[in-house]
């Protein structure tokens, strides 16, 4: 099994495609620093013994006035920008994983059994996808924390995922009324399956596909939104570290030319998600069958 | 068609009462409306003459069924803070934010979809390959980041185009606009772009894909060996079947569109309703909240239908019934 597997083609395209690797690469990166943080950061920066105000606003080490261990420098509060970085990439993360893990669950089963059953209930579970879709994900969950004034890193993924599972129960439903017609399916029917053996034995393996690329391309967007809400101030509370309350903060200081506190934080966002995305699209096109990929 | 309109109507006159529903709620139990209309240092007498005033000690039905009569007469109450009528506040907001929000889709709309169709003619020039790469950046730099990018670099370094504000505007009766003075212009250039990137790099990706497979069917090929110039072949018979799902993602974003708002509005200090949004809901501004969220709900889904309708006559081949 494991031999097929590594001899596989989709193995095989892994290897041989640049975006693939270097995407891939960059996010395992991303993940090594974000489990390690506790051991490779310079400090702890939300240890309240271990910070000092002594220390706030250090430019990076190699410019005139920057100092050890602050190698990227310190914010207002004298935390380390480094350390501050490797904590909230830990954010990100969590609530990336979070909620590609539940919105994910919870609509490819809706979508499943909305293509499947179809009928009352496909109508009744579409036109809340449709309601939830027009009002977006980010207006939701925006609106959600703003006025609930919960805070937690939890509490910040349940309100994405709110409106996040649509796509994914869109996603699923699309695929599964593809596969429902393939002879496999009649013929598993024939035999006398059972519901429930059907939808998970032949039919959502075979729905699965277009499922990765929305969940790679969903990572991206929820840890980018992540980073939003944060920075408005509805995120995560201040005890937690986040890249985009550190962006927050950081604006107020740019006009004062100190712009390692948004550069940081902001590069380190950005190269995530640029990692996430070409992933990605490597995904979309090996999944894809119409695209026969030139060489 | 006429069915298919009539249906859509009823069903977004349901999805109204929903969030209405869900306003209510709000208004109601999110934080003590007695308290805020009475004031914090009210007595036991004043908050009950305040309850009976509003009529909050009615059963719940009676209430809601007020609410809505209140609200489909546009009287959503005053605002807890400034103590002037909600919808009032918002409307005055709401042609900041509606010309920021259509200059920022037309900057998508048009430079996304040019560039994509530019890129897919000849994927491997290597301008193209920077397009490319460019369109990355754009999908992974969240709408706040650009703004700060933005004005550090035009604002801070190059100090060409001022970093917050609306500059001057010129009243034509209620509208308040800002495209007809420099001030007003130069002023919406960077919130505009900051708006617009991501959608801008979503389209110009939606294009490329599009135009990829398109441009390998057998009619294209046909129209190549017709001797058609190439203007001709990519604008009339490829870009037309591409842009159906391009114009859909288009419609389907302002949900998306209207949420940025309020992060690029707040970035540039832009007066529109989603900077006031965000400032009520620090000062937990209940009835201002309710407002908003009843407006955007009537907008996204006026928008809605009109992109479902618009889309059936772009593509014959959809005929609702």
């Amino acid at each position: 099994m494991t031999k097929r597997f590594f001899r596989s083609k989709i193995i095989y395209d892994f290897f041989h495609d640049p975006s693939a690797l270097v995407g891939s690469f960059i996010l395992s990166v991303f993940i090594l620093a974000a489990v390690l943080a506790p051991w490779i950061a310079p400090q702890d920066p939300y240890d309240l013994e271990k910070v000092s105000l002594e220390h706030f606003l250090k430019p990076p080490i190699w410019k005139e006035g920057g100092e050890p261990p602050f190698l990227l420098g310190t914010d207002d509060q004298g935390r380390g920008i480094l350390s501050t970085v490797l904590y909230g990439c830990r954010t990100s993360l969590i609530v990336g994983f979070g909620v590609v893990l539940i919105a994910g669950t919870f609509g490819i089963t809706m979508g499943l059994l909305s293509g499947y059953y179809g009928g009352h209930l496909d109508a009744v579970i579409m036109r809340l996808a449709d309601t939830f879709f027009s009002f977006s994900t980010t207006l939701m969950a925006f609106l959600l924390l703003g006025l609930f004034k919960e805070r937690g890193v939890l509490v910040v993924i349940i309100a994405i995922c709110i409106a996040d599972w649509v796509k994914y129960a869109r996603t699923m439903r699309g695929s599964v009324l593809e596969v429902k017609e393939e002879a496999y399916i009649l013929a598993a029917k024939a035999t006398g399956a059972r519901d429930l053996r059907l939808l998970l034995r032949h039919l959502l393996p075979n729905a699965m596909p277009p499922i990765f690329v929305v969940m790679a391309v969903d990572l991206a967007v929820v840890i980018m939104l992540e980073a939003t809400l944060s920075f408005l101030g509805v995120g995560v509370p201040l005890t937690e570290p986040s890249l985009g309350m550190m962006i927050a903060i950081g604006k107020d200081y740019i006009y004062a030319g100190m712009w390692w506190l948004v550069v940081f934080p902001g590069a380190a966002l950005v190269l995530l998600v640029v990692g996430i995305n070409l992933f990605a699209d490597w995904l979309r096109e090996e999944l894809n069958p119409k695209i026969e990929k030139e060489r | 068609m006429g069915t298919y309109i009539l249906r859509r109507l009823i069903q977004g006159a349901f999805v109204l009462l929903a969030v209405s529903f869900i306003c209510f709620i709000i208004f109601r139990y999110v934080g003590d409306p007695v308290l805020s209309l009475a004031g914090r240092y009210a007595t036991i007498q004043e908050r009950e003459m305040v309850r009976e005033a509003f009529g909050l000690d009615k059963p719940f039905y009676v209430q809601y069924t007020r609410f809505i009569f209140n609200a489909a007469q546009g009287n959503f109450g005053k605002s807890y803070v400034s103590r002037i009528p909600a919808l009032g506040l918002i409307l005055e907001r709401f042609p900041a934010t509606a010309e920021l929000a259509t200059t920022a889709i037309f900057i998508a709309f048009v430079l996304g979809v040019g560039l994509g169709v530019l890129v897919s003619v000849k994927p491997y020039a290597l301008r193209n390959r920077f397009i490319m790469a460019g369109s990355l950046g754009g999908i992974s730099t969240p709408t706040f980041l650009m703004g700060i990018v933005l004005i550090m670099i035009f604002a801070v370094y190059l100090g060409i185009l001022p970093p917050f504000g609306r500059g001057d505007t010129v009243k034509i009766g209620f509208w308040r606009t800002g495209f007809l003075t420099w001030s007003g212009i130069s002023h919406l250039i960077l919130p505009a772009f900051t708006l617009g990137m991501y959608q801008l790099a979503v389209l110009l990706r939606l294009t490329r894909a599009g135009m990829r497979e398109v441009l390998t069917e057998e009619y294209i090929k046909t129209a190549w060996s017709k001797g058609l110039p190439p203007r001709k072949v990519i604008f009339k018979h490829a870009l037309r079947n591409v842009l159906i799902p391009v114009v859909t993602m288009t419609g389907l974003q302002f949900g998306e569109l209207i949420a940025f708002s309020i992060v690029t509005e707040t970035i540039f200090q832009w007066p529109g309703m989603g900077n006031l949004l965000l400032t009520s809901i620090y000062e937990s501004d209940q009835p201002v909240i309710v407002t908003y969220i009843m407006l955007a709900a009537l907008i996204i889904l006026s928008l809605n239908i009109i992109v479902d309708i618009l889309y059936a006559f772009l593509n014959p081949k959809i005929r609702y019934d």
